[in-house]
């Protein structure tokens, strides 16, 4: 009884909740927490949401015929008709050739003067196909989506039975989970996923460095208030905010860039809920070496958000990097996340993804609050 | 529960107390064992330059700093080993004490009365006494961001008495206040001793709070000077102190050097036109008999004369006033043309938006005067001072700088100005040198005539031993040195002083005028914004700004009469300084 005060709550209790009410008084007051929290993701998420993707869309392609065909005029129709495609026809490969160094096409389709009939024949057609390499990505896309229209049209031009010989059994490829084979549906989990890790880390970092510059840090310190109390006045009011962000994200995710979401809310929430404690739990880690909020928004950019950015998988694939970057991925807990993510909008709750990351999202919480708690002290040195 | 006190035992016991950091250029002892006890129920006053240790100290008793060895006891605990007892009992104001700025002056205090374990019933009880106390009852409402600069200290000290402390540390409350604020404060202060019996521990760099303290303790260089009450201190310079009130027609700023270096003087110093002294022993200066009639009158004997004393015995290496001189700045004084003043403001106004902050201000500064601006936080001074320097243009009046008018010819107004900020700009990685060479090219001297005159200005300013030492490690007072020699380096027949010897030691304080005096022998014209007495002074004439406005003009003693009352028949500076603001005040204490 001698311990406890008013009705009965825990001294401890009352001032962590002190510190809570007065943090959530000064992010209402002071609108550059909420400005962190939500307008951070907005701007972001509309850059890297309208700006990067992946996609190959109305790619102009060159068009040489030696001689008009009915083949090759058809082969030409069902590439108008490709969303994929912009056909430019050119009268001779010279001048297609030229296009192509200026890079007013992408590639080159150049229908020799035999195609109408060798195509009748059962040699292969000699169709050339050239692509600019120069972006090796949209080279490889146009490739593929170049023999993807060309194998459409010969399946398609063997059911008319025109020429039974060809082709009697045809590979039918089909993409799950992503049907439309949009990349915006995978950029944007992972860019959430991205984005948090900056929000988060910025959040705690900041605060905490903007108590240190203006001397309140000091004052508290001299408090009957723990550090471990001290750090929970923190964690708990910007776990509500960042969550909010999260939501933002999410709803802009959902409805604004129509990515499908196939897993269920509460898995979503929960699995977030891991991520952000690991998120703020790094900006609370630079808190404890940044003393001013321009260093500490400086190392929260270049160490939380950058390696997020660049080894998270969400736009680099992890199994295509170096065996030695590939272990520095596991360090980053956006990378767990954006995995999380993925699965979660476009395939659903798969436990064998979700439980895995999960733990390791929970490992990484505790490892850096034990870390934080360890190093922390009530000192100004 | 925490253990109370021995009762008659000491509330602060340090012994041996040492504190080094380690820095970029090697280590630096802050404290070098130091041991003192604070009795119960007292005030004591933690007195020392910038950078003597006064904030490590508190900041080891507070438990923020880990000593390096000694013991510390406060009220029986370790701050070190437990520093949770210490500060559960414990009121701690930071020299920047930190107040939500975001959070009403109520929301402030529930905050810190939630942190300490105030009960939440029966807090209005607890607050009206504080809030009525400290003036801040109208504005519990208020945010804390838009409290005037006094207004918050007294905040941070309210917020520091909630769960009421038996001991409470207070770093450097007065500082930047102005000494209207300063007096309430030292008010509200032993009001709190009297009434609740609580242990204060107060540091401060200015040496009249000392007085009014119980005990004192002198802190230099990171080691103790002195302790005692303030009568004890005066008691060993009893009958040491004399003003000089003829000296053969010469005017007091001539005499000081002269005076200073002769046999068994410790200190001269101006104060509003006449020189005080003093002596090692009790008796007056001895003047060759050919110097001419001087007669020198006993004073009563302060605080500081007994610190000046006691700097003097530890240290005899002290700087005597050099006699050379800098013989380009002497040739530079008629400049201004005859007859004209060297700097003529009238009817100067300017606004900001819907606020005046310089309200129809009109004088005049003569060749070769030190002439004071004065006034609390937010009178006026630096938007003046701008407007003089030609870096704010003035709504309306007229500004003349050595004859040229700063509203058509900045320029060239600027050509003769010297100006000399409160934070100097000196860059702390070039050394003494290559500052002073940066500063005169920025002016377009170059070749032969620059490193003479940077010779002349190391000399002169006593920077000679410095010459290739990076400013940013100098010694505050040096600093302050550097700076004025930079600005001097163009020739300029008018300087401009904003606070110039804020924070430093009294030494340094005194060595920097005598240099400035030594110019205005010269002709050299000074202006000097400060709310630092000690400084005021130095001037021959001080204007006493309020809300913008001329409040009195005139010299120190003309200003000191006109504060005259039945109760205050001698008043010294700052009375007259608190007197005449107080009169002009508003009665509600708010804004007009």
């Amino acid at each position: 009884m001698n311990g406890f005060r008013g009705w009965g709550i825990p001294p401890s209790v009352v001032r962590i909740r002190a510190l809570v009410r007065k943090e959530t008084l000064q992010i209402i007051r002071d609108p550059s927490s909420l400005a962190i929290a939500f307008l951070l993701p907005f701007v972001l998420l509309l850059i890297f949401g309208y700006g990067v993707s992946l996609d190959a869309r109305h790619v102009p392609v060159a068009i040489v015929q030696d001689i008009r065909s009915p083949d090759s005029e058809g082969f030409a129709a069902s590439l108008r008709n490709s969303p994929w495609f912009l056909p430019v026809p050119y009268s001779d490969i010279h001048s297609a050739v030229e296009a192509m160094k200026r890079q007013d096409v992408s590639g080159i389709l150049w229908f020799r003067e035999d195609f109408g009939r060798e195509l009748h024949s059962f040699r292969d057609s000699p169709v050339h196909i050239v692509v600019d390499g120069v972006d090796d990505n949209t080279a490889r896309l146009v490739m593929g989506y170049l023999t993807n229209v060309w194998q459409v049209w010969i399946s398609h031009r063997n059911e008319r039975g025109r020429d039974l010989s060809v082709f009697p059994v045809t590979l039918g490829a089909r993409i799950w989970f992503n049907p439309d084979n949009r990349s915006r549906d995978f950029l944007v989990p992972g860019l959430i996923a991205v984005i948090m890790t900056l929000i988060g880390a910025l959040l705690t970092a900041l605060v905490v460095a903007r108590e240190w510059e203006r001397g309140t840090m000091e004052s508290l310190f001299v408090t009957p208030a723990t550090m471990g109390e001290i750090l929970l006045g923190k964690f708990i009011p910007y776990f509500g905010l960042g969550m909010g962000g999260m939501a933002l994200s999410v709803t802009m995710g959902h409805f604004l860039f129509d990515v499908p979401l196939r897993g269920s809310l509460l898995v979503l929430g929960v699995t977030s809920g891991f991520f952000l404690s690991a998120a703020l739990g790094m900006g609370l880690l630079i808190s404890t070496v940044a003393k001013n909020q321009f260093v500490a928004g400086q190392i929260a950019i270049v160490f939380t958000f950058l390696p997020a950015f660049i080894l998270s998988g969400f736009i680099f694939d992890i199994h295509s990097m170096p065996t030695v970057i590939r272990g520095i991925t596991h360090i980053i807990p956006a990378s767990y996340f954006v995995t999380i993510l993925q699965s979660v909008f476009l395939a659903g709750n798969i436990p064998g993804v979700i439980i895995p990351n999960s733990i390791a999202l929970i490992l990484f919480s505790v490892f850096l609050f034990a870390v934080i708690h360890r190093i922390s002290r009530k000192r100004i040195e | 529960m925490v253990s109370d006190p021995v009762p008659g035992g000491d509330i602060i016991a340090v012994r041996d107390l040492v504190k080094t950091f380690s820095g970029p250029m090697g280590t630096v002892p802050a404290l070098k064992g130091i041991s003192f006890v604070v009795r119960p129920g007292t005030v004591t006053g933690l007195i020392g330059p910038d950078g003597a240790g006064k904030t490590t100290l508190m900041r080891i008793l507070s438990g923020l700093i880990l000593r390096d060895s000694g013991s510390v006891s406060i009220m029986g605990h370790d701050p070190g080993n437990d520093p949770l007892s210490v500060q559960r009992s414990l009121g701690y104001m930071p020299q920047k004490f930190g107040l939500y700025e975001d959070l009403t002056v109520e929301e402030n205090l529930d905050f810190h009365s939630d942190l300490h374990g105030v009960p939440s019933s029966g807090r209005k009880g607890l607050y009206e006494p504080l809030l009525s106390m400290t003036g801040l009852g109208p504005f519990v409402g208020r945010l804390a961001g838009k409290l005037s600069g006094g207004m918050k200290q007294k905040m941070g000290i309210a917020c520091s008495l909630l769960h009421k402390p038996p001991l409470l540390l207070l770093d450097e409350p007065t500082v930047g206040v102005d000494p209207v604020s300063r007096r309430e404060l030292w008010e509200i202060l032993h009001s709190l001793v009297r009434e609740s019996g609580s242990t204060l521990f107060i540091s401060t760099a200015y040496l009249d709070e000392a007085e009014r303290c119980d005990d004192i303790l002198i802190l230099h260089e990171g080691g103790i000077l002195g302790s005692g009450s303030p009568g004890s201190f005066r008691s060993e310079v009893q009958g040491h102190a004399f003003e000089l009130i003829e000296g053969s027609g010469r005017p007091s700023r001539a005499l000081d050097p002269v005076i200073s270096a002769l046999p068994g003087v410790i200190d001269t110093v101006l104060a509003g036109g006449h020189l005080r002294i003093v002596m090692e022993g009790a008796a007056p200066p001895r003047v060759p008999e050919s110097s001419g009639g001087f007669r020198f009158q006993p004073v009563p004997p302060r605080f500081e004369d007994a610190l000046m004393t006691r700097l003097w015995h530890s240290r005899k290496d002290l700087e005597q006033g050099r006699a050379t001189r800098l013989p380009w700045v002497a040739g530079k004084r008629i400049q201004g043309g005859k007859g004209e003043q060297a700097i003529r403001v009238e009817h100067l106004t300017r606004d900001f938006g819907s606020f005046r902050a310089v309200n129809d201000l009109s004088f005049e500064v003569g060749h070769g005067e030190v002439f004071g601006l004065l006034g609390a936080n937010g009178a006026g001074k630096t938007t003046t001072f701008r407007m003089l320097a030609g870096l704010l243009p003035p709504t309306g009046g007229s500004l003349m700088v050595a004859g040229e008018d700063v509203r058509k010819f900045p320029a060239k107004a600027r050509q003769n100005i010297g100006y000399m900020a409160q934070k100097f700009s000196l860059y702390g990685q070039l050394t003494v040198y290559q500052n002073l060479r940066f500063y005169s090219s920025a002016y377009g001297i170059s070749g032969k005539a620059q490193t003479d005159r940077i010779q002349e200005v190391l000399k002169f300013f006593g920077l000679t031993p410095y010459r290739d030492i990076s400013a940013g490690l100098l010694p505050l007072g040096f600093r302050q040195r550097l700076a004025l020699a930079a600005s001097l380096m163009h020739t300029p027949a008018i300087l401009l002083l904003d606070e110039p010897t804020s924070g430093v030691d009294p030494n340094a304080r005194r060595a920097f005028w005598r240099i400035i005096n030594g110019l205005v022998m010269d002709g050299v014209s000074v202006l000097v914004t400060t709310h630092f007495m000690e400084e005021a002074e130095y001037c021959d004439r001080l204007a006493i700004m309020a809300d913008g406005g001329l409040l009195a003009l005139g010299s120190p003693s003309e200003i000191k009469a006109q504060a005259k009352t039945e109760d205050l028949p001698a008043p010294t500076l700052e009375d007259a300084f608190v007197t005449l603001l107080s009169r002009a005040a508003v009665p509600s204490g708010l804004p007009a």
